[in-house]
């Protein structure tokens, strides 16, 4: 079952085609990893899968319907959620108040429930759901910190629980473990697992192979904003295309 | 939140114990602080808007227009003036959705030009550059006589307890919440399900209704309403109260208020130069307190606890 399907796929901006005709399907409960060397055009596709760009040619198609030409807050509310490459936390709050800022749509209030206070019970039920989440990601001691006081990793962490309070049926994640020594990396990987079995489709972008290969069901390998081959995770580290592409940059693994 | 009380009580004694003048002063106070409070909900959730001070503007020559050929009580004249100043904020802002960057702000400096040039050149019903005269002051109420200052007076501060009530409590409410967070980072804000455009709306049109009553207090207790009220010089006045005294709380607007019209009160003696008074403040400001004086309050705290004694836990 296609949970997300991206047909003939092209993002140009002005003539640079930093996607060009690519298809995708992604079918539900997979882990699926997207890799390729640098500007082959994966932070674009999430930004284009996302809404944060139209594409310029071709469909985006989310559990059967055509989402391309719909804003980012439009897809989230479908169930499809990404973190960001860069850290995006909203900084001034606390941890735990990031988490519950996310539950924005799972939380309802107009403007009369805000001056009349008539919400309190809901509130009260996200702060709980928002701290399991906290703690669930083990950030649980900090959950009273600043964000950007936060260590970096930790903060990947967060941006993950903000992903995740939104109760997505499709997560992607850019990058989750860039920055992280090798503890928070096994960490990481063991949560995106948990994550999965309680039903939730994966889509991962990494550069750490370590972490691809032990992590996703198939992977997609992206060169030039082009799809240059699919499979499991054992022909990918085996094939010679994929190689050359990486030839100068990151090896794969063993 | 305890400190309001005595506050509050010292406000309800001020005007049977200070001048006459004292009184007037402190009833612009009040509208001035629901002025720069609804421009810093829309600065924290859009954008620093060039034409905030134009919506004051509209809810005082709507009200006085309404009370004036009407003769429709001033009680309903002030909402209606600041639902018209809502709608004329919310119109500007749906035309200029998606104009970014520099643009924006000029096109709002625009629009808000248009609209002087509509005050000034249609004398009907408008009064063009000299504005409108004889409009009626607050009616006899239960034989309280609201055209006297001192009644007025608790009218326009009850309003605008009212007005910083309505703001406090959606400051702390979950649209509060999504207001801080298009504020903090407006993309993922989106992502997260937050519908910016809609938010952006929405804090517009209640920053518009508030700036709107501001005129209509404004209107009814100056009997009058000249266009050179609302013009660019005014709204930097806005900026910089904003600016000065800090937009990151809730509380920072109140205190630039208070602290930049003490000063001008007390500038008096030196009236010319007071537009390099206050372009020097904004600048300086800018510069070495980025954060306004509300900035210096969580550093001021600490270093008091520091002094006596108690132990600094992590202040938020």
């Amino acid at each position: 079952m296609a949970i997300l399907e991206v047909k003939e796929l092209s993002k140009y901006f002005g003539g640079l085609a930093a996607l060009s005709d690519l298809d995708l399907t992604i079918d539900e409960g997979e882990i699926r990893g997207i890799i390729g060397p640098n500007g082959a055009g994966k932070t674009t596709l999430f930004n284009v899968i996302s809404g944060v760009y139209r594409p310029t040619k071709g469909s985006v198609i989310y559990q059967g319907s055509n989402i391309s030409s719909l804003s980012p807050d439009q897809i989230a509310e479908k169930g499809l959620v990404r973190t960001f490459q860069r850290t995006a936390l909203f900084h001034d709050f606390t941890v735990l108040k990031n988490v519950t800022i996310a539950r924005h749509l799972h939380a309802k209030e107009g403007v009369f429930g805000a001056i009349f206070g008539t919400a309190q019970q809901m509130e009260r039920e996200n702060e709980a759901k928002a701290l399991e989440l906290v703690e669930f990601m083990g950030l649980g001691g900090l959950k009273d910190e600043l964000a950007m006081n936060l260590p970096h990793g930790h903060q990947r962490a967060l941006g993950v629980a903000i992903a995740l309070a939104t109760e997505p049926k499709l997560l992607m994640l850019d990058e989750p473990v860039t920055g992280m020594n090798p503890t928070e990396k096994q960490h990481m990987l063991q949560l995106i697992k948990k994550v999965r079995d309680q039903g939730i489709t994966i889509l991962l972008v990494e550069h750490d192979m370590r972490t691809v290969m032990g992590l996703c069901t198939y992977i997609s390998v992206l060169d030039f904003g082009k799809k240059l081959t699919e499979g499991l995770p054992k022909e990918i580290q085996a094939n010679k295309a994929v190689i050359e592409a990486y030839l100068g940059g990151e090896e794969i693994a063993a | 939140m305890g400190a309001l009380a005595p506050l509050i009580i010292g406000l309800c004694i001020l005007p049977f114990f200070a001048r006459a003048y004292v009184v007037e002063v402190a009833m612009l106070f009040f509208i001035y602080i629901m002025l720069a409070s609804s421009y810093r909900l829309i600065v924290t959730v859009h954008d620093w808007q060039l034409y905030h001070i134009v919506l004051y503007g509209v809810g005082a020559y709507t009200s006085g227009l309404l009370a004036k050929n009407f003769g429709i009580p001033i009680w309903v004249t002030i909402p209606i003036g600041g639902a018209m100043a809502s709608l004329v904020g919310m119109a500007i802002v749906r035309t200029l959705l998606r104009t970014k960057g520099w643009g924006f702000y000029i096109a709002t400096f625009g629009l808000a030009e248009l609209i002087r040039t509509i005050w000034l050149r249609f004398r009907t019903p408008f009064g063009g550059s000299t504005g409108i005269i004889n409009i009626p002051y607050g009616p006899v109420v239960a034989g309280i006589d609201f055209s006297e200052h001192i009644p007025y007076y608790f009218f326009v501060m009850g309003v605008m307890f009212a007005s910083i009530y309505v703001l406090y409590r959606i400051d702390r409410s979950r649209i509060g919440d999504s207001f801080k967070a298009i504020y903090a980072d407006p993309l993922l804000a989106e992502t997260v399900g937050i519908r910016v455009p809609r938010y952006r709306l929405l804090a517009c049109a209640i920053g518009g209704f508030i700036a709107g009553i501001a005129g209509g207090l404004l209107v009814h207790r100056l009997g009058a309403v000249d266009p050179r009220l609302f013009d660019i010089i005014a709204m930097i006045y806005l900026l910089v109260w904003v600016v000065v005294g800090g937009y990151r709380t809730f509380w920072g607007p109140i205190i630039g208020v208070c602290v930049m019209q003490a000063a001008f009160e007390f500038s008096r003696p030196l009236m010319q130069i007071r537009p390099l008074f206050f372009g020097l403040t904004l600048a300086l400001v800018l510069v070495f307190m980025p954060g306004g004086i509300e900035s210096l309050i969580p550093k001021a705290v600490a270093r008091w606890r520091r002094l006596r004694g108690v132990p600094t836990a992590a202040t938020g």
